[in-house]
């Protein structure tokens, strides 16, 4: 396994958020966990990056523990979040958000291949190369976010309601980015609040409720079953 | 006209100074969002360095500079990890009235330094004196050349080092948001001790050049001097970097000009400027307005 995470807590304060999950994501798969809001998805990608602090359990990644290390050495290791409600930088140039994604890695020559590849994925952004992040619709910095997480060569790739506030016709592009970045070899672990599409292009789910997972299994599998139908899919 | 030229020259020299002090408060509060109040002291804690640095025989004006920027940046980065970043996450009034504490003990503690003490003390010349004529009557010496010139090359530099280096990219990540800079691999603390590394650097040498021009330092000097550079990075949008340019050369003309109609009126002109920027535009001359997150 690629990541293994047991047992998380995150708390804030007197409020615990995340009491005790256990998963895994393994080599090219698309691993999602699914859940309302408050269930502590956020929370256990922020743990996972080292944006939030853990109270209990252990994150082994490539069997090395991820406890107490600091946010940008994880990013060191190879590990990419884009954080709910994307974050690109807005008072910087779509170029430079893009050589920020980089900013780990010392290949000259890697990094213009990387920028070329989003450039591919993505032509609208090379079209608008040096417009202020800021002046993107929230798709195109969507796009943006995902592209400069592209450009770090991470070998796990953890997306934050990548889908939120996106026009369907957007989300639909969203997420076959994300088939396409795990078709490249790299891993996603992929927190949604929209079930139904994250389960459609995942291999496996956990669905998260106040803080706990409550089913795991295939992603096909889960998609059927009666109760997520009812609970997510809102039929 | 050779008047209106003379106090142009006496004006920029001033503002220049100005501009180089107010980038220390308009980079550390695009980071942190804290106005450093103990940053006009370290001006004077340059100032002393270079006092001190210069009466070694042999050693000049480059290497009093350089020892000037170097001790108010290591100094400002001790400050910064001991009484600021304990607080970082902390509501940000605490951190403002640390930055009131740590400036009271800068100006306080080196009064029982006997080898400085709270006299007034002659700032050595480490400029020859000379003066050329630029238009009729009007004169420029070497004194406002060096302060012009230096004080060009390091804000040259500095925007440099902003606009075009990774370096530079990774302080305004920073300045963006900390959570999403940590996320690109970006050492957060060691980007914010840089920023205090370099705003200190040039708040050092300010205190140089202004100690060349006016040749009497003491340890309460850095409290006006930090407070007009404030009013400066305020006057030209805190936070921007040109802003701080565009600020500090405008509070020194405007002072010049006033002091030579009233000199009375020095002091006052640059607040009544100040007052009528924020009725009229709060953000400053070059600031953003805020932009809302959505």
């Amino acid at each position: 396994m690629l990541l293994e995470v047991e047992d998380l807590r995150v708390s804030y304060g007197a409020i615990e958020a995340v009491r005790g999950v256990s998963f895994s994501v393994d080599r090219h798969e698309i691993v999602t966990l699914v859940g309302a809001n408050g269930a502590g998805k956020t929370s256990i990608l922020r743990a996972l990056s080292g944006l939030a602090e853990l109270c209990g359990g252990s994150v082994r990644y490539s069997g090395q523990e991820l406890r107490n290390v600091r946010p940008h050495d994880i990013v060191r290791r190879g590990i990419s979040h884009v954080p709910e409600g994307r974050l690109a930088f807005l008072n910087l140039s779509v170029h430079e958000n893009l050589l920020l994604g980089a900013y780990t890695r010392t290949d000259g020559e890697g990094v213009r291949e990387s920028l070329e590849k989003v450039y591919a994925l993505f032509p609208l952004l090379r079209e608008r190369r040096r417009q202020v992040a800021g002046t993107l619709s929230g798709g195109e910095q969507q796009m943006l976010v995902l592209g400069r997480a592209l450009m770090s060569d991470c070998k796990l790739l953890l997306l934050d309601e990548p889908s939120m506030g996106l026009a369907p016709i957007l989300v639909q592009e969203v997420f076959d980015t994300i088939v396409s970045v795990r078709a490249m070899g790299t891993p996603v672990l992929l927190v949604e609040q929209n079930a139904s599409m994250a389960l459609s292009i995942a291999d496996r789910g956990y669905v998260l409720e106040t803080g706990r997972v409550t089913l795991s299994g295939k992603a096909s599998d889960l998609a059927q079953m009666e109760e997520i139908r009812a609970a997510y899919l809102g039929e | 006209m050779e008047h209106f030229i003379q106090l142009l020259i006496f004006g920029v020299q001033l503002g220049v100074i100005y501009a180089l002090i107010a980038m220390g408060y308009t980079m550390v509060y695009g980071i942190i969002r804290l106005i450093n109040f103990a940053h006009g002291d370290l001006v004077m804690i340059g100032a002393f360095t270079a006092y001190f640095v210069a009466r070694v025989p042999g050693f000049g004006f480059i290497p009093a500079m350089i020892a000037a920027m170097l001790v108010p940046a290591v100094l400002s980065v001790i400050i910064e990890r001991l009484a600021y970043r304990p607080l970082r996450n902390r509501p940000r009034l605490s951190v403002l009235i640390t930055a009131i504490g740590v400036s009271i003990f800068l100006e306080n503690f080196p009064r029982m330094i006997p080898a400085i003490g709270p006299n007034y003390r002659p700032f050595p010349q480490l400029i020859t004196f000379r003066e050329f004529s630029v238009y009729g009557n009007a004169v420029v010496n070497t004194i406002q050349i060096t302060n012009i010139v230096a004080s060009l090359i390091l804000l040259t530099l500095l925007i440099g080092i902003v606009k075009f280096t990774k370096m530079g990219r990774a302080m305004r990540a920073v300045s963006f948001n900390k959570d999403a800079a940590a996320l690109m691999g970006i050492d957060v603390n060691g980007v914010i001790a840089l920023t205090f590394f370099i705003g200190a650097a040039l708040a050092g040498a300010g205190g140089v050049l202004y100690s060349l021009t006016y040749p009497m330092i003491d340890i309460l000097m850095g409290v006006w001097l930090g407070s007009k550079a404030f009013v400066a990075a305020v006057l030209g949008g805190i936070g921007s970097i040109p802003g701080a340019v565009l600020g500090g050369l405008l509070m020194g003309i405007v002072e010049v000009f006033a002091t030579a109609f009233n000199s009375e009126l020095g002091y006052g002109a640059g607040f009544i400027i100040l007052i009528l920027v924020l009725l009229f535009r709060p953000e400053g001359l070059m600031g953003r307005p805020t932009i809302e997150k959505v």
